[in-house]
């Protein structure tokens, strides 16, 4: 299959019209459907939601000596979960920017929850730090205001960067995301009969009308923030990846780390926007706007990030070997051998020799398979960002200075409270705004309909 | 001159924005000058021929980014100089160090100026418009592409450019009260 023939073929289906599109999406939050499914992934996430709460609060009570981490391994599940949901909510803004910028149509039925899962992937990531503080309360010293006290924040500091990177992430992804969703508001506003949706999407939609002038200037402004926002997810997951890679801990100081955490990020983030992409449409009848193509395109992106961060793996171990560093070699046999080298094996299980069934096209295609391997890389990277941090820690240069770790009851509840933060807000988003986007999604239709009269 | 005070202008609408183009076009030919076009997404012929050129939201952008980069750098060196810390003899002014905040905020003012410039250049929000008085137009943000002719062009005339949008094969032609 050659990737002439894809171009050629259309991604949705060019026998619904314009106005077909516009009524299926914008129904979805105006006569809601599937009800009682949605209902029971609410209840979930509230559980989960509530975990978190409970967790957070026995945390505050009692202190950070609640999680297992201990000294050396000071850094653990707060920041490995840091690293996985910021990795998770970069290729939302990969989608939806860079394949923008690209001209690649297909990303038009995936950007919507794609962006969204960003926006909430991102709070979840940012929890973490406020929590590994010990002191949330005194987050505010991370920001240069003139205190009392007579001292600045350290610029010189990954810690310092950390927060001004996620800080610009979130608000970029959310500008990037109001912007795109303002004039499908307008069309939710139109096909609104209740008089609460007609306010409600009135008001959000802030009064678009869909003048020539107005759509030249959303043009520029939409392309440009796109245009920002993929250098800004490169320079924010290397800025992560400088945290480990500015200290002198083997396994962490090394050049290779920007790059292997930046497309590592990217990988776990489009199998997310895989497993989303498998069930909103499944969730809300959408076959004919998510296509079969749109998994199979997404299943051969999968495939080619994981390559690209399997490559991180290699060079990880020809550094190690070619710098001939004692400690280096020594964390070396420690992931493959050691008491955690569960998690390197399982990482390199999850996430490389399950994806190899991606080769086939009827597994790209069918929802389950797909699915599963989808779901196989999130686990796959959550082992690795969890290999990262602890086989480096627990045994660094002096033995006296060895340790172990081991997660405890409230790191894991933590961690299964923000699937909860994550899960709540996402359901709640795609209950009341349109899932996908719907004038991008007409733009394609009206592009394949042009060819298709041109060509008959 | 007939009585226009009450009118906003006359609206077309047409099934796609080929239909939408040419009518545009001929609108322009002629004569009339106050025309808007109102689509469900964006059709970049019209640009060139309602004459729209407007790149101020780009231009904001790029002072965003540099207000960024000079806020950026400016609170990093002021800090610095403020609170010295030697820590290992390291350089107190280290621009590389200051390279990622600077980038940082380059970004966030780079999109947020643009953000905002966009929609104060649009003059949004606004939720009152004249066009959405005109019964059918609901259907712009759905399957039919709207051209309006506004009562203040010289050249307008209700019956006249009433009959004018028919002729050119309007699915419906409305009157827009003020």
């Amino acid at each position: 299959m050659s990737f002439a023939s894809d171009a050629a073929r259309p991604v949705l289906p060019p026998d619904q019209d314009l106005g077909d599109v516009t009524d299926q999406i914008a129904r979805i939050p105006l006569h809601f459907p599937t009800r009682s499914r949605w209902l029971i992934a609410l209840c979930l996430g509230f559980a989960l939601f509530t975990l978190f709460l409970v967790s957070a609060t026995v945390l505050f009570v009692r202190g950070v000596g609640v999680w297992g981490l201990n000294i050396p391994v000071n850094w653990a599940f707060a920041i490995h979960n840091y690293v996985w949901w910021l990795g998770i909510g970069h290729a939302g803004t990969l989608i939806s920017a860079l394949l923008l910028l690209m001209g690649r149509d297909w990303r038009n039925s995936l950007n919507r929850f794609a962006e969204t899962m960003t926006l909430f992937a991102v709070v979840c990531a940012g929890l973490y730090p406020v929590l590994h503080l010990g002191r949330p309360w005194f987050l505010y010293w991370m920001f240069p205001y003139p205190s009392t006290m007579g001292v600045w924040p350290q610029f010189r500091s990954p810690l310092e960067w950390d927060i001004w990177a996620v800080l610009t992430y979130l608000t970029v992804s959310v500008i990037f995301w109001y912007i795109g969703l303002i004039p499908d508001l307008g069309a939710a506003r139109d096909r609104a009969r209740k008089r609460g949706w007609q306010v409600f999407f009135g008001v959000t939609s802030l009064g678009w009308r869909g003048s020539a002038i107005h759509w030249m200037r959303w043009r520029q402004c939409y392309r440009l923030i796109a245009a920002l926002a993929v250098p800004l997810v490169v320079s924010v997951h290397s800025e992560v990846s400088l945290l480990f890679a500015s200290s002198q801990i083997p396994g962490w100081h090394s050049t290779i780390f920007p790059p292997y955490f930046v497309l590592g990020a990217a990988f776990s983030g489009f199998a997310m926007v895989a497993i989303i992409a498998i069930a909103i449409r499944a969730l809300f009848n959408l076959q004919n706007l998510v296509t079969d193509d749109h998994l199979d395109v997404l299943g051969k992106v999968l495939l080619a990030t994981g390559f690209m961060t399997a490559y991180g793996y290699v060079f990880e171990i020809f550094d190690a070997l070619y710098s001939s560093n004692v400690h280096d070699l020594q964390t070396l046999q420690d992931r493959f051998s050691g008491t955690y080298a569960w998690s390197y094996w399982g990482a390199v299980f999850f996430n490389f020799i399950v994806l190899q069934g991606l080769w086939w096209r009827s597994v790209r295609r069918t929802p389950w398979t797909f699915f599963t391997i989808a779901t196989s890389v999130v686990i796959g990277m959550w082992l690795e960002r969890y290999m990262i941090l602890v086989t480096s820690l627990y045994r660094d240069f002096l033995v006296s200075s060895w340790g172990l770790y081991t997660a405890s009851f409230w790191d894991w509840a933590t961690y299964f409270g923000t699937i909860g933060v994550f899960l709540v807000p996402f359901l709640l988003i795609i209950r009341v705004f349109p899932v996908i986007s719907i004038f991008e999604t007409k733009e394609v239709l009206h592009e394949e309909h042009k060819e298709g009269s041109h060509a008959g | 001159m007939p009585d226009n005070s009450a009118l906003y202008g006359i609206i077309g609408a047409f099934k796609s924005p080929e239909e939408l183009v040419a009518a545009t076009r001929l609108a322009k030919q002629e004569g009339y000058c106050h025309l808007d076009a109102f689509t469900p997404f964006p059709v970049e012929e019209l640009n060139g021929i309602l004459e729209l050129n407007d790149n101020r939201v780009f231009w904001l952008g790029l002072t965003g980014g540099f207000f960024g980069a000079g806020v950026a750098l400016a609170m990093q060196v002021y800090v610095n100089f403020d609170y010295p810390l030697n820590v290992g003899g390291r350089a107190q002014y280290a621009w590389s160090a200051f390279a990622v905040v600077a980038f940082e905020l380059t970004v966030l003012f780079a999109a947020l100026f643009p953000a905002l410039g966009m929609l104060a250049l649009n003059g949004l929000p606004k939720l009152y418009h004249p066009v959405f008085n005109a019964p059918s137009f609901g259907r712009a943000s759905s399957d039919r592409f709207f051209l309006c002719i506004g009562a203040h062009d010289p050249s307008f005339d209700s019956a006249k450019t009433a009959e004018f949008m028919r002729n050119l094969k309007a699915d419906a032609v409305e009157l827009v009260p003020e």
